[in-house]
């Protein structure tokens, strides 16, 4: 069930999303239809310094009215617009994609909040968990996400994906199992600038969702991909490990192999297990993760998901299938499928 | 006596076509049921336990125990118990005591909570094959990591970690002293936990000479009597539990009755042969949280921080924010003892009627833990009437690291819960200090059949997690998603946090 | 001999015991502590027979689960000074707070002024050399001796009209003696706790303590060395035995 892919330029080169929606097409086997998604930075240069709030409101009066108010106790909207939308036969437009770029403003989180990003953080908990008819679906600085249910050629032109250039893409074709086919259920999930597209099921869901939970996080879009944002969010923005720690703490080595590690590397990656065990993702998946400054892809310890990576150049590709990366740049090198648990990362080059 | 004797709880019969007169039943029973008069064997059934060690004994399958052979009239509300209590205490006007755990036939919630499998969506492991991790720490973890650059460049740790328990399995035998139960028992169950890989309590009574051969798998207990507490034997230890309460008493204290303190007893407590071994209720220097800490430091100071210390309490009402409390205390692991636990003698009325089940103390005490941000600052450990691997994982997708097993591992050795614990006379050589008696016990034979039952339970919580596709036990731990209520009610659903089957 | 002078100013316990103990480690046989004030757990598990001389206040748990050194304390002790003290002694040049000798199973405590509640709680011995002694120059409050089960209580009542005027003395005791200078009330006796005759031989018996308390604090001991004690001790050695019944 599902695919995805990963797609940055190092260089920060901007790419328009035509070829990005072809690509996913071409693994449709993989979906059923009920949902896809895109996450695209690099979008919004205009408003490079301000949140861009993609919201879904069921309507424009009560939900918005909330969510107006609970920005202006925060920060200022510079601005705010429906985002905008070309019908598509095989989409019911059951929600109104909305989007604010907000900032939080010094002189009202004094005493509150210590960081902008604690702010919105908590905006996005406050409303997901508690304005009924408003969910909070992207939150990052010059990205967004983009998802609907339906096929990922009708998502991406519901909201006419093409018109974006972004030098990371992330997208997602859903085939959803345990939660219902909504729109905010499509991935990317995202909070902050962690966006994740996930295939697969984490069986230790309840494990990660009490952990996060733990530490302010709500779980509140019924489906498993969602703790990994926050998973990321947490360890990777509040614990301020790199990403390469995020990943070793996510799926680790195995104990056995630990043991076997050199004394200064099996105390480090012990610590990671005792301190992170809650942390710890079980089951299969392969999840790539846009962040500030690069992507992150890994599977599961013991590779129940495919993955498989590309480059070309400054260009680095993560996709399910290799048909997608080739679909993508037909001139793709060096591909190649990582092992269980090894981290795939592009970063920017300075 | 005007009340006159109750009726005999069981009736012992034997099947003299069957009978090969050969008097095992008269050398096993140390109830002295059997008495041998001229060719025949007489049977006085008002002396039987249905400790069923004569059935175990007898080579003909001869014996059949009946049990209440004369009732009382039915009645749902004067049950025969509340009758004979009172008969009791009629005659006596005294507190009851009675043996192991809470005996009230009350709903087990382990019993109304179900386990998942997985089926398409993600797959089964199979653990014959693919790693399947049991290993569990015990101790405090860092709530987050940091790390520096050394100039080469390497990332190196610079967070220290606090003393652990490394265990292969996520159980361990409870604490049981040496005094309430029998040397032999107590060495079997050490042989027991160094096979496995794993760990066991001393109980308060100290620790006696013949198990330093396996101290370093041994959590020694300083309950309120301090009972055999020295620096030697904290230094033994491999961690040190402060005992506050027990899940079958909680808030009053134990006494060892005078016949059970014979001579190595005494030794291994320290104390005057033949007196009482008396632990207060409260420790007496401890009467608020902040003496806790003082123990607890002092503790540490003694073993030079090398050690982890636990803190046992019993699951009370209050029992979430006491373990909030003893998580901000320096202690390293909670104990938490449901009112299911078994013990060797406690008032009746306490053992039935005070502190609240293991199951939702756990969820409590996960949440708070969690809700105060103090969860990684200690470990969790479930005991109380943990049965089989069934409560153990349950226990564990509750939220708790490792639980303690005690009848249990009793059971192992031969024991078939009739309760008589506190007479000396425990005819399976576990109750008792009598040579004759605790010699019944082989610790080479019970150091295997206690181990064979470790064993099968972690094959069974291994078969358990691949089906429900989890190959690490963290990520059993606290996974609340992975069970559901089955007949139980939406209050009890709450503090559980866990969703109705089919939900 | 081999002596150190630590200056605990401001010092945590936790480092002024792992000097402590390295200088014992190191052969020091007598060590001054200066400038105590609130440090927990002096001498905590420390072994050996090393001098240690505190300057000042200690903190709580002053020579807990001490096997071995002696401890002589120019200044007042806080909450519970030897307990589960093993072997050595405390030499307290003052007062002391609660649960002073709370369980322990050897050695001595000497306090020369006043102790507070639950003295000698839990106080207990199993070997004939290891027998706890605890004398108190002063007097002490309730609970003197509760669950006592071994060792010797003493209470000098010096300077007071009456020794002992706080209740629960020997309450649950079951082995041991206290042991208090002139009469003492009856009802001042705890549950399970009796009078038992002081005799002469009692007095022998006890003389070289009293005599070992007097020189430590440079006292006389003649007006101590008659029979003018009363002697409380447990009814049985099981008090509870009567309160309970088998199912």
């Amino acid at each position: 069930m599902c695919g995805i892919i990963g797609f940055i330029d190092r260089t920060k080169s901007r790419m328009d999303g035509s070829s990005i929606k072809a690509a996913l097409s071409l693994m449709n086997e993989r979906g059923s239809g009920d949902g896809a998604g895109y996450a695209a930075y690099g979008i919004y240069p205009e408003y490079a310094d301000y949140y861009a709030l993609h919201v879904f409101f069921d309507n424009l009066a009560e939900p918005k009215k909330k969510v107006d108010e609970l920005l202006q106790q925060w920060g200022e909207i510079v601005h705010q617009e429906e985002i905008p939308t070309i019908p598509q036969p095989g989409i019911r437009k059951v929600h109104i994609p909305w989007r604010y770029f907000f900032k939080p403003s010094e002189d009202l989180m004094v005493g509150r909040m210590a960081s902008e990003k604690d702010v919105i953080t908590y905006i996005v908990m406050q409303v997901n968990a508690n304005v009924n008819g408003a969910t909070i679906f992207s939150s990052g600085k010059n990205m967004g996400v983009f998802k609907a249910s339906g096929w990922p050629e009708d998502v991406a032109n519901f909201y006419g994906i093409e018109n974006y250039k972004g030098y990371i893409w992330l997208a997602h074709n859903r085939y959803p199992t345990n939660s219902p086919g909504w729109w905010g259920g499509a991935h990317p999930f995202n909070l902050l600038n962690w966006s994740v597209v996930h295939n697969g099921e984490i069986t230790s869901y309840g494990t990660n969702q009490r952990y996060v939970e733990g530490y302010g996080y709500k779980c509140t879009l019924f489906t498993d991909t969602e703790v990994v944002a926050y998973l990321f969010d947490l360890l990777g923005r509040q614990h301020e490990l790199s990403h390469e720690m995020v990943v070793r703490a996510l799926a680790p080595p195995f104990w056995d192999d630990i043991d076997r590690m050199p004394a200064k590397e099996s105390e480090l990656n012990k610590a990671i297990r005792l301190t992170y065990g809650s942390a710890l993702m079980n089951g299969p998946f392969a999840i790539v993760v846009g962040t500030e400054d690069g992507i992150v892809g890994f599977t599961d310890r013991i590779k129940l998901r495919p993955l498989v990576v590309g480059e070309n150049g400054s260009k680095l590709y993560i996709s399910s299938e290799e048909a997608a990366i080739r679909g993508l740049d037909p001139e793709v090198k060096n591909v190649y499928t990582p092992r269980a648990g090894e981290p795939i990362i592009g970063r920017f080059i300075e | 006596m005007t009340l006159g004797s109750v009726p005999p709880k069981f009736k012992v019969g034997i099947d003299r076509d069957q009978c090969m007169d050969c008097g095992r039943c008269i050398e096993n029973c140390s109830y002295e049921v059997y008495r041998r008069e001229g060719d025949k064997i007489l049977i006085e059934s008002r002396k039987c336990t249905a400790c069923l060690r004569c059935v175990a004994m007898c080579p003909r399958d001869a014996i059949t125990i009946t049990e209440k052979p004369v009732d009382y009239r039915s009645h749902p509300v004067w049950t025969r118990e509340i009758r004979e209590d009172i008969i009791n205490q009629a005659r006596s006007g005294k507190i009851i005591l009675s043996g192991m755990g809470n005996a009230r036939d009350l709903p087990i919630i382990y019993d109304r909570l179900l386990l998942d499998a997985c089926q398409v969506t993600n797959p089964s492991i199979d653990p014959l094959r693919e790693p399947m991790e049991l290993r569990t720490y015990i101790g405090k973890k860092p709530s987050k990591l940091k790390f520096r650059k050394t100039e080469s460049g390497d990332v190196e740790l610079e967070t220290k970690l606090a003393p652990n328990l490394k265990l292969d399995t996520p159980i361990m035998i409870g604490h049981m002293s040496f005094g309430a139960i029998s040397l032999n028992s107590h060495l079997s169950m050490a042989k027991a936990v160094k096979e496995t890989g794993t760990y066991m309590g001393t109980g308060e009574g100290g620790l006696h000479k013949a198990l330093y051969p396996y101290q370093d798998r041994l959590i020694v207990q300083v309950a309120s009597g301090r009972f055999g507490v020295n620096i030697d034997y904290l230094e033994r230890g491999a961690a040190i539990e402060i005992k506050i309460g027990q899940g079958a008493k909680p808030g009053i204290g134990g006494h060892l009755p005078g016949e059970k303190v014979n001579e190595e007893v005494s030794k291994t407590r320290m104390i005057p042969l033949g007196s009482d071994a008396i632990s207060p209720a409260p420790h007496h220097d401890i009467y608020s949280i902040e003496d806790l800490v003082q123990l607890i430091r002092s503790l540490k100071e003694a073993t030079e921080w090398k050690k982890p210390v636990f803190v046992k309490i019993a699951a009370v009402h209050n029992v979430a924010p006491i373990a909030a409390g003893i998580a901000r205390s320096s202690a390293d692991a909670v104990v938490i003892d449901g009112f299911r636990g078994g013990t060797g003698a406690a008032p009746k009325v306490f053992r039935d009627h005070v502190g609240i089940p293991i199951e939702v103390a756990i969820a409590s005490v996960d949440q708070k833990l969690r809700e105060q941000g103090v969860r990684n600052e200690i470990s969790v450990i479930a005991s109380g009437g943990i049965r089989s691997s069934a409560d153990l994982a349950k226990s564990i997708a509750l939220g708790a690291d490792a639980v303690y097993i005690g009848t249990a591992a009793l059971v192992s050795l031969g024991c078939r819960v009739c309760g008589n614990c506190y007479r000396n006379l425990c005819p399976w050589g576990i109750a008792t200090q009598q040579p004759e008696l605790m010699n019944r016990i082989d610790p080479e034979m019970g150091a295997v059949q206690v181990a064979n039952l470790i064993k099968g339970w972690t094959l069974e919580l291994s078969e358990l997690m691949g089906a429900a596709g989890i190959n690490s036990i963290e990520s059993l731990r606290g996974n609340r998603d992975r069970l559901r209520g089955y007949m139980l009610d939406e209050g009890m659903l709450k503090i559980l946090d866990v969703l109705p089957a089919g939900a | 001999m081999k002596t150190l002078r630590i200056d605990a100013k401001g010092m945590h316990y936790t480092p002024l015991n792992q000097k402590i103990r390295a200088a014992v480690a190191d052969g020091v046989e007598e060590i001054t502590l200066d400038n105590v004030l609130g440090q927990r757990f002096i001498g905590d598990g420390l072994r050996g027979n090393v001098k240690i001389i505190i300057n000042g206040v200690p903190g709580g748990d002053l020579g807990v689960f001490m096997s071995g050194p002696t401890c002589i304390i120019h200044g007042n002790a806080e909450h519970a000074p030897g307990n589960t003290m093993d072997k050595g002694m405390l030499v307290i040049h003052g007062s002391a707070g609660d649960a002073v000798a709370h369980s322990m199973r050897g050695g001595k405590v000497f306090v020369k002024n006043n102790i507070g509640y639950r003295g000698g709680i839990h106080m207990k011995q199993y070997e004939v050399e290891a027998k706890p002694v605890l004398v108190v120059g002063g007097t002490a409050h309730s609970f003197l001796g509760e669950y006592m089960a071994g060792g010797l209580v003493l209470v000098l009542g010096i300077g007071k009209e009456k020794s002992m005027t706080d209740r629960g003395i020997g309450s649950g005791i079951h082995g041991g003696e206290i042991i208090i200078r002139g009469e003492v009330d009856d009802y001042l006796l705890g549950v399970g706790a009796k009078k038992i005759e002081f005799t002469e031989s009692d007095l022998e018996r006890i003389a070289p303590v009293i005599k070992s308390f007097c020189e430590h604090f440079e006292l006389d001991p003649t007006e101590f060395l008659d029979t003018n004690y009363t002697r409380i001790g447990p009814a049985s050695s099981r008090p509870f035995a009567n309160k309970y019944v088998w199912e």
